[in-house]
């Protein structure tokens, strides 16, 4: 379990990383904290000719409050968010969900950038940040641009990165005061990459709900709209109207074929909700 | 309710029953233990092996490049290498001629077939990536069920089956098909992985000087794997030295002979250079010998009381496809026909069983060996008759369960007990974790959704099998007399040399502890000598919880022995007659004075003058051998109780509470000995939720990663309420048992039996290890199911 032969190279910064990969082409993969990447090269899984750490480039670490936003570096580690070194988007919302992130010496160097971009449909940062509704800042040959996760994530493992492109940072809409965030998974034992993620923002008050179950071995399924899962309408009272056999069909039609893993993955919704209601239910392991 | 039960009451000093923090931990802790991995020669080159990418298929080609055909070697470059053979005298044993690199077939994922060398692991991983294989794909056998059937693909073709043996046991099974209740289960066990954190790793180099072949590898066993690289590469024992430093836990992985092995000597020797192969985790996961494949078919025949009438069963063990060397591929399967039995005491049984040959690796005995599956069979299969009867399952068990008043005894199958109290372990077990208030609980109802369960499990662990029992088995090793070497140093020191191996049983603590209770010197000032083969005595190493029976035994008689020499020195330095002089505490004590052991180490040492002529050559060293008085094994036991709640939405089963009482004789450290209850109960937790080596249907197995190779971590081990009951072996020396394995034994069972308990009223039973999160919800669902229809 040795990596194939390759080059490392080691830009300081944005536009010298975005000229090292234009200039290397299809045989370059980015690197970031490489608790992806690594056990990939040692499988020779991922044979690149060329890694490229963007690891020492200060301004991707950096963190920015926008009115309405905050936005992340992708060199951001899980263990800055769970440590609560940088800012939150609304009250223990993604430092609940760093926590939860395999274990923490994986925590110490993964970053929410790397995650996003490797993709894994199992991961935290994917399904969470989908819930929330963010989005990457991508830097490459062309410019910066902006995408929705919706649109960037366009299979298991697979985004929309085009040739010579990285994220540089994500962009992650604040709570508003009077809404709510339920987020559970379901993982055989502490650490391990979830097998079902359930995901709720409700705002009660707005009479809004975004709702996401994920790890299906594709991008997670989004209902931005997910009133259809309560009745119909979202008042304070959503928790008891729960519609198991409507997140169960919304899940089948998004080629879900198996029917205990669509019960196991609406089970795990149906605690996401309870908890974005505020109601106690069984913690499925490792999702505190 | 958590912690640990003191053990025997005030023991003094650090003698047998001294709770004695362990010697060994300071340099293992401060990471100053020495590994396979941490071994570096000059000059030393790497292995990587081209391995085979199918189960089952005939090899057409091998391509190897011009520019490395120097660096690689197959099959045919190894003049004088012959197959491991691991052999079995039973009648009717297939043989199997396990190829060191493969040719003509490959008959498993992982089997090797081209050795590569480099100056590192990178490098010739990247040769091995070069050489290309011409394979013709053959059916793979997958299921041993199938692999049974008549008109099988073949995994050893001239075998006209795929059968290494079959044997039938029957004492009057006739006699229980009257009874009135009767219920039958199918109950199977997972293919597993051992995965100590230390993998295999081997280190072979030639000393010039001694002639020897000098080969570092992780063992357990040092002395019989020279045995076996003397027969395959056709080296007198003397050509070789076998040296296993450290290792990073052996749980049964590191009790074969590897074809790694075999070719490392043989290319230290062609090379005239140090050589190395260590082993990855995905070589350990996918390649090299797996565990616990079991099946059953069982029958219980019961009275309404719960009395059983007898006991009918078909077992089948997965082998894998070719015999692991010392062990055989038979050892599992005829094992589970005369274990299923466990402490029970019933009139009628009969087990039919099979070893099957499949395109899978060797099937090792791990850690309790075919124990923990046939105690999960029996006990799975008890609470299923419990719940048939509607009586309590400790009821069904204290019915049955062997006497105290019956010991010693021997069971339907021969197997003598030798001695014990079997219900009042459960009993005490009961009072422990309060069964009737679990059931409250229950009744009342889930607070959270959750279902309570409340399992219970019994075994019995047959340790240090002799000779009587092994001779039996014709398989490559037999252990005799257990032996120990014992020498005072000149300043008044303790070196014992042991050829069992230590890694995680504590032998330097433990065995210095054995050695004070004789002699009286402290354990600080004793040495353990082991894991190199031109250092200790013979032996059959570290296996069968055999080694503080064994090596205990050896360590005390050598010690006694050295006494009496030590008695006698003293004598003539006191100036008394040898008769009015004794060893008392470390001294010799004489009528007139008495002198110190330091003084007679110097004296025969440093200043033989001041001893007479006539004084006894002999000297301070001592070799000695030991058997115990009866060598059919010693029988430790335990009750475990568990209380569980299982999530049905979900599938998540969490441990709530756990109780273990356990007797194992007399305990010479009761430290050492909760450490191993708790390291056992780890894997039994393993076993019973987590781990599990899937197979597709070419027979690609399917976890190759520890991401998909699910190990318990701390999280999921509760820390055990642990009793202690100790009753003496009649046979051994101070009245120790052997128990290394049973803390990984009755977890399984007991855990099923409880999980069973809080599904049983939805309908659900769970009788297949592991019990994962899908399958409950599975059952849930199928049960549901057949309810609306119904």
């Amino acid at each position: 379990m040795k990596p194939a032969p390759f080059r490392i190279v080691r830009p300081h910064d944005i536009a010298s990383a975005v000229a090292q990969l234009r200039q290397l082409g299809d045989g370059a993969k980015v690197m970031a904290g490489g608790q992806s990447l690594g056990p990939m090269l040692n499988l020779r899984l991922a044979t690149p000719d060329v890694v490229v750490d963007i690891s020492g480039i200060a301004a991707l670490k950096s963190v920015r409050e926008e009115p309405g936003h905050v936005v992340y570096g992708a060199l951001v580690t899980h263990a800055d968010v769970e440590d609560g070194r940088v800012p939150d988007v609304g009250e223990h919302v993604l430092r609940r969900v760093a926590a939860g992130i395999a274990y923490r010496a994986v925590r110490n160097r993964g970053t929410m950038g790397g995650s996003l971009s490797h993709a894994d449909p199992a991961a935290d940062w994917v399904n969470a940040l989908s819930a929330l509704d963010a989005a990457v800042e991508i830097e490459g040959p062309a410019g910066r641009r902006t995408l929705a996760l919706s649109a960037f994530l366009t299979g298991a493992l697979s985004t929309a990165l085009g040739e010579g492109e990285f994220v540089v940072a994500v962009r992650v809409p604040k709570l508003p005061a009077s809404a709510r965030f339920g987020y559970a998974k379901h993982c055989r034992k502490v650490g391990e990459f979830a097998h079902a993620v359930g995901a709720l923002v409700v705002d009660p008050t707005a009479g809004t709900a975004r709702a996401l179950m994920g790890a299906i071995d594709a991008p997670p399924l989004v209902l931005a709209d997910a009133r259809i899962l309560f009745g119909g309408a979202i008042d304070g009272d959503f928790a008891a109207r729960f519609d198991a056999e409507a997140a169960g069909a919304a899940l089948a039609a998004a080629g879900l074929a198996d029917a205990v893993d669509r019960h196991i993955h609406v089970e795990v919704l149906r605690r996401a909700v309870r908890q974005a209601a505020g109601l106690f239910s069984p913690e499925t392991r490792s999702a505190a | 309710m958590s912690g640990v039960e003191t053990g025997a009451i005030g023991i003094q000093g650090e003698g047998v029953g001294a709770r004695l923090p362990r010697k060994e931990d300071d340099r293992l802790m401060r990471g100053r233990g020495q590994y396979i991995a941490d071994i570096r020669l000059p000059g030393m080159l790497d292995v990587a092996f081209v391995r085979s990418p199918l189960a089952h298929a005939r090899i057409r080609g091998i391509h190897v490049p011009a520019d490395i055909r120097d660096k690689v070697f197959l099959a045919a470059d190894l003049d004088g290498v012959s197959p491991i053979r691991a052999v079995s005298g039973l009648p009717g044993f297939k043989v199997s001629e396990q190829p060191v690199l493969a040719f003509e077939k490959v008959r498993q994922v992982g089997e090797l077939i081209a050795m590569c060398v480099a100056p590192t692991r990178a490098e010739a991983e990247d040769i091995a990536a070069r050489v290309e294989l011409d394979l013709e794909e053959l059916p793979a056998l997958y299921d041993m069920l199938e692999a049974r059937k008549p008109g099988a693909a073949l995994v050893h073709e001239h075998w006209g089956d795929n059968i290494y043996l079959e044997s039938q046991v029957n004492v009057g099974i006739e006699a229980a098909f009257d009874a009135p209740v009767k219920i039958s289960r199918t109950i199977s066990t997972a293919r597993q992985c051992m995965a100590p954190i230390e993998g295999r790793g081997t280190v072979v180099h030639l000393d010039h000087r001694m002639e020897q072949l000098v080969v570092y590898t992780a063992s357990q066993m040092p002395h019989i794997v020279r045995s076996g690289l003397s027969e395959c590469l056709g080296l007198e024992e003397g050509q070789i030295r076998i040296i296993s430093p450290d290792v990073g836990g052996g749980f049964g992985y590191k009790a074969i002979l590897l074809a790694e092995e075999v070719c490392l000597g043989w290319l230290a020797r062609k090379l005239r250079q140090p050589v190395r192969w260590l082993e990855d985790r995905r070589e350990h996961l996918t390649a090299n010998a797996n565990c616990r494949e079991h099946h059953y078919e069982i029958t219980l025949y019961a009275d309404r009381d719960g009395t059983l009438r007898g006991v009918d069963c078909e077992a089948t063990v997965d082998s894998g496809a070719y015999s692991a060397y010392p062990f055989s591929a038979c050892l599992e399967a005829a094992q589970v026909a005369s274990i299923l039995p466990g402490p029970y005491d019933f009139p009628a049984y009969r087990c039919r069983t099979w070893s099957v040959a499949t395109n899978k690796c060797p099937i090792l005995p791990y850690r309790g060996v075919a124990r923990t599956g046939v105690c999960f069979a029996l006990e799975v299969a008890l609470d299923c008759l419990a719940a048939e009867l509607n009586l309590p399952p400790e009821v069904v068990r204290l019915k049955n369960l062997v006497r105290p008043e019956q010991m010693p005894f021997d069971n339907i199958t021969k197997k003598h007990f030798d001695g014990g109290d079997y219900p009042e372990a459960l009993k005490r077990a009961l009072e422990a974790i309060e069964p009737e208030k679990v059931r409250a609980r229950k009744a009342a109802g889930p607070p959270d959704g959750r279902r309570l369960g409340f399992g219970l499990s019994i075994y019995c662990e047959q340790g240090a099998h002799g000779t009587s029992v092994y001779s039996g088995w014709g398989i490559p090793m037999v252990p005799g007399h257990e032996q120990a070497g014992a020498r005072l140093t000149p300043d008044g020191g303790l070196e014992l040399r042991v050829g069992v191996h230590s890694h995680g049983q504590s032998l330097e603590t433990t065995l210095a502890q054995v050695a004070y209770e004789v002699l009286g010197i402290p354990v600080a000032r004793t040495r353990l000598v082991y894991g190199d083969t031109a250092m200790t005595p013979y032996s059959t190493g570290s296996w069968g919880s055999r080694v503080m029976v064994m090596a205990g035994g050896a360590v005390a008689t050598a010690c006694t022995e050295l006494s009496e020499r030590i008695r006698r020195i003293g004598a003539h330095m006191l100036q008394a007659d040898p008769g009015d002089v004794r060893f008392e505490h470390g001294r010799v004590v004489g009528p007139s004075g008495d002198i110190g052991i330091d003084e007679i180490a110097r004296t025969w040492y440093r200043r033989p003058q001041d001893l007479p002529a006539n004084v006894d050559g002999g000297g301070l060293e001592v070799t000695a051998g030991y058997k115990p008085v009866r060598d059919t094994g010693t029988f430790s036991y335990a009750a475990h109780a568990v209380v569980v709640a299982v999530d049905p939405e979900v599938g998540d089963v969490e441990l709530l509470d756990y109780v273990i009482v356990e007797d194992g004789g007399v305990l010479v450290n009761p430290m050492v000995v909760d450490g191993q209850i708790i390291g056992g109960l780890a894997q039994g937790i393993g076993t019973a939720l987590y781990e599990e080596m899937p197979f597709d249907r070419s027979g690609q197995p399917l976890a190759s990663t520890l991401a998909d190779y699910l190990l318990p971590g701390a999280p999921e081990v509760p820390a055990p309420f642990i009793g202690h009951m100790e009753t003496p072996s009649p046979y051994t020396r101070f009245g120790v048992k052997g128990i290394g394995e049973g803390g990984a034994i009755a977890p399984p069972a007991a855990i099923a039996n409880a999980v069973n308990d809080a599904l049983r009223p939805l309908g659900v039973e769970m009788l297949r290890s592991p019990i994962t999160p899908r399958r409950i919800v599975e059952k849930v669902l199928d049960a549901r199911a057949t309810r609306r229809v119904a």
